[in-house]
């Protein structure tokens, strides 16, 4: 039976700002379909990435609609990366730092979301073939 | 012994920090360990023929493994027949697979 792979990643950016989030999100998804666990430790922004509280918005520059807008929800991202992870016999371990949580009032997170500790990212790390931290800078 | 991915995002023509990881790729590499530099975002802006990025060429010329992603590569309109020679075109499953094999993996 061939080994488990489990990856770390740490994400520091909040939703909505930049190119890493993309990046990041790619990077999950690819460890994913391959059916590695997968760790990720949210913390500053980070932890907004899955508020459950994000709305989609119309776009009135540009005359459209809620619907015609569909803009993106980092929200749905994240759920949509757990029902690959089900899909592909994976786990997604995402971990909120909870004082960055409390420190911006974004408790309310989605399904399979937890709160945690830098505790956990230590962790993460120490139970992973590698662990990549993802900064804002 | 693992060996080390290092991960540049910034634009080398805007950023200082794109030349340093570029060096401490050849550092790495002088020190006997695998080194293998992977492009992505802004990053990719280098290997487009006709740029010129001296850091990267001693990188190329070390033989350390470049690897530019794909996907930052489309959305820039730059086509895998325009990267320079030295520069491989690689999906983001790169960056996950060295890391399963215990990779160090950096991010600038």
């Amino acid at each position: 039976m061939a080994t488990k792979h489990t990856l770390t990643f740490v994400l520091m950016d909040a939703p909505f700002e930049s190119a890493r989030t993309t990046t990041a999100f790619r990077l999950l998804h690819a460890a994913l379909d391959r059916g590695y666990d997968v760790n990720v430790f949210a913390y500053e922004g980070a932890v907004a990435l899955a508020f459950a509280k994000q709305a989609q918005h119309p776009n009135a520059v540009h005359g459209r609609d809620v619907a015609q807008e569909d803009h993106p929800l980092s929200k749905n991202w994240i759920a949509a990366l757990m029902a690959h992870a089900r899909e592909r016999g994976a786990d997604l371990n995402w971990v909120n730092c909870g004082l960055c949580v409390d420190e911006r009032g974004v408790g309310e997170a989605i399904e399979g979301v937890r709160r945690g500790s830098p505790a956990d990212c230590w962790k993460m790390a120490q139970q992973s073939n590698a662990t990549l931290v993802i900064p804002t800078k | 012994m693992p060996g080390y991915l290092l991960i540049e995002s910034h634009d080398p023509f805007e950023s200082m920090g794109a030349a340093r990881t570029c060096e401490l790729a050849v550092q790495l590499r002088a020190a006997g360990h695998d080194v293998a530099l992977f492009l992505v975002q802004n990053g990719v802006l280098a290997v487009r023929g006709g740029a010129r990025h001296v850091e990267l060429d001693k990188v190329i010329g070390t033989k350390i493994e470049v690897l530019a992603d794909d996907f930052s590569l489309r959305e820039r309109g730059i086509p895998s027949a325009a990267v320079i020679g030295g520069v491989r075109v690689a999906p983001i499953d790169s960056v996950v697979e060295r890391m399963a094999a215990g990779w160090n993996a950096l991010w600038h």
